[in-house]
């Protein structure tokens, strides 16, 4: 490309004045305007939106927490409870950013198991699907430390339970743990490196968000078919198409989070974190966060400890080679009558898997997770590579258009309409 | 897309239905019976009255052993009381200052500003004073336990003789509703233990309701300005929902 101003196409003198030193409008009207989006998705599309958004208010309500929190086991408990009583709007700020963070892994979750359902993992979106495993991650580490930082009972303990899962790893183990704890046992040092990373982590996520919306905007979008569009008739502009539908979505999704936020603030919480942190106390029983839930099931299934943490990893870590994995060239579940069965049963056992997680680790729970843990890995490691070459998969859709249209004629303009200026 | 949009929903409902399950697994399963109260429902608020008396109840039987760090006497005003009622309860309590000019602490008489009187100075004393058992800070004790305020009126009013066969360890009391039945805190609340200004007869249910309405009102004191604000949120959100759907209908309009 010729160094020298960008030949800029907006008109009011200031944008273009801009635009033609550093193309941000034009590139915001490429890739957010005129960004040509398979013209068939469902509302199972809108969550990777909400995502974005939730993640901003986690950093906004975070930011203005962080101005009155205190990072110091004495102080720490009484200073979310001054946050909840003298700070204005204190309760506020931080029941959206507690039960901010249950929405974004309920987000979070829908948005991965569409990616699943929808074979939105296959090529070539590989490393767009890998890198939202990486922010999955990011986000439960962020999380975890997150709910340290109130020093309640659960937050000790939590972090007590969590960071004894690195001595499970030969050699490295104890050094590992040291490191986390910053001493010998959960402690101040702990809270403050937790709360340092809090901080921090969010922004790694902003990152790697980034990285994943750049992935996404070389592919396109995947859509309930599965099928690429293949010419125009099978797009429509983002906006004001997409822009228009996950609005809607959006303040539905707000509905649910202000409903969580107003009326059932502590529904997803834990009695016992209102509890200041007790070293010598031990909780009856010690729970993580809900959406902690079907792995720490799947650590508790296995009677040997590095074996069970192992498992635990492995069950985010198979998610990087799922594109791997599914052998089978058709992406939706529309048209695989066998995997998607498998997949259905796949995602009860998540949900069982849930449901263990919370209950004592006694029968017949321990037996209902192996059973469920077994199935876990068992769809990745055996059904999905099987099915690839043992499945008859249903006919293919020609084309989204075809399939949408009923072959009927377009409707003229629809796909190349002009957008309005910003 | 219908069909699509309700599985969305039976999903999301399913995840915040099995969600509040870690509540569930904690302690033995003991029923707690549901007990109305004026903060009930969406539209619940805290009964003044009731908090008022719940109050006397917890400064002449609680306060003996129970400490309330995190109130401080002006949180009082919340309940109704007036700027003089309040520095007149604050007053009643002797408070350590200090230090002063000449380096020493001295004490004076509280200020609405003070924090709630702490019955002992550290832990330590507390259970030396107890027969080794720590009298809870009551705080945020109806956010704290499970069950929440049907919980803490469960457990005032659960008292009773220890059922046939059951040995109970020395210095322990048999409640209904306590994890495991033998609690240190021997029954609290007596028939006319206090005496209402008001004329309401202290019957122990009065005043189990009464301070658990206090204990409520003292653990989310925000309760009723959010769930007036979560009302106008959600009626806002409604029409807004509304209008964002007429919009995206309108814009697809073409290409349905």
């Amino acid at each position: 490309m010729a160094i020298g101003l960008h030949n800029s196409d907006f008109k009011n003198p200031v944008v273009r004045w801009i635009d033609q030193r550093m193309p941000i409008f034009t590139m915001m009207q490429k890739e957010y305007g005129t960004f040509p989006t398979p013209r068939n998705f469902n509302y199972f599309w809108n969550f990777g939106a909400l995502a974005m958004v939730n993640l901003m208010i986690m950093i906004a309500t975070g930011i203005f927490l962080a101005m009155h929190y205190t990072p110091h086991t004495a102080y720490a408990f009484d200073s979310v409870e001054r946050i909840m009583r003298d700070v204005n709007f204190g309760w506020l700020i931080r029941y959206v950013h507690m039960n901010g963070a249950s929405m974004f892994f309920i987000v979070v979750f829908i948005h991965i198991w569409r990616g699943m359902y929808y074979g939105s993992y296959k090529a070539p979106r590989e490393l767009l699907w890998m890198l939202g495993v990486v922010i999955f991650l990011l986000m439960m580490a962020t999380a975890f430390m997150g709910y340290v930082l109130p020093w309640g009972q659960m937050s000790f303990w939590g972090a007590t339970v969590i960071t004894n899962l690195f001595s499970a790893f030969p050699v490295v183990g104890d050094w590992i743990v040291a490191l986390l704890w910053g001493g010998f046992s959960v402690d101040n040092p702990t809270l403050n490196r937790f709360f340092s990373l809090h901080y921090l982590m969010p922004f790694v996520i902003v990152g790697v968000v980034f990285l994943h919306v750049v992935a996404l905007h070389i592919t396109g979008s995947n859509n309930p078919l599965g099928v690429e569009p293949k010419g125009p008739q099978d797009t429509l502009p983002f906006h004001p198409y997409y822009t228009a539908k996950d609005s809607f979505g959006l303040v539905i999704y707000f509905i649910v989070f202000a409903s969580l936020v107003f009326f059932v603030p502590n529904m997803l919480g834990h009695p016992d974190n209102y509890i200041p942190a007790d070293p010598l106390v031990t909780p009856a029983h010690i729970v993580p966060e809900w959406y902690f839930l079907p792995f720490y099931a799947i650590l508790r299934a296995v009677p040997d400890k590095l074996g069970g943490v192992l498992l635990m990893f492995g069950s985010i870590a198979v998610l990087f080679v799922l594109p791997w994995l599914d052998s089978s060239p058709v992406r939706s579940m529309r048209f695989r009558p066998i995997a998607r069965i498998s997949f259905l049963l796949w995602t009860v056992c998540f949900f069982v898997l849930m449901y263990c997680g919370a209950m004592p680790a006694e029968e017949p729970y321990v037996t209902v997770s192996r059973i469920a843990t077994a199935y876990y890995f068992a769809y990745f490691l055996v059904i999905l590579p099987l099915l690839g070459r043992l499945e008859r998969p249903l006919p293919l859709p020609e084309s989204i258009a075809r399939a949408v249209l009923g072959g009927g004629p377009l409707p003229a303009g629809a796909a190349a309409k002009p957008m309005e200026k910003a | 897309m219908l069909r699509s949009t309700l599985k969305a929903f039976a999903i999301l409902g399913g995840l915040l239905a099995i969600a509040p399950a870690p509540a569930r697994a904690a302690g033995e399963a003991i029923a707690i019976p549901d007990t109305r109260f004026s903060f009930d429902g969406i539209f619940g608020t805290y009964d003044r009255a009731s908090a008022q008396r719940g109050f006397q109840v917890y400064k002449e039987v609680c306060s003996a052993c129970h400490s309330m760090r995190l109130l401080s006497y002006r949180n009082l005003r919340e309940l109704g009381l007036t700027e003089q009622q309040v520095a007149a309860i604050a007053a009643q309590f002797t408070v350590t200052d200090g230090p002063n000019d000449e380096g020493q602490m001295f004490e004076r008489s509280g200020r609405p500003s003070d924090r709630f009187r702490r019955p002992f100075p550290n832990q330590q004393a507390a259970r030396a004073a107890n027969n080794g058992a720590y009298p809870v800070d009551l705080s945020v004790i109806t956010k704290a336990r499970l069950g929440g305020a049907d919980y803490i009126f469960a457990l005032l009013t659960g008292y009773q003789d220890p059922p046939a066969g059951v040995t109970m360890m020395d210095g322990m009391n048999y409640n209904r509703y306590f994890p495991g039945h033998q609690i240190a805190m021997a029954a609290p609340l007596n028939p006319d233990q206090v005496e209402y200004a008001d004329g309401t007869p202290a019957t122990v249910e009065q005043m189990a309701r009464d301070v658990t309405t206090f204990l409520a009102w003292a653990a989310e004191p925000e309760l009723e300005q959010r769930r007036a604000m979560g009302v106008k949120v959600i009626l806002f959100l409604t029409i807004l929902g509304g209008l964002a759907y007429a919009v995206k209908r309108k814009v697809w309009a073409d290409v349905h």
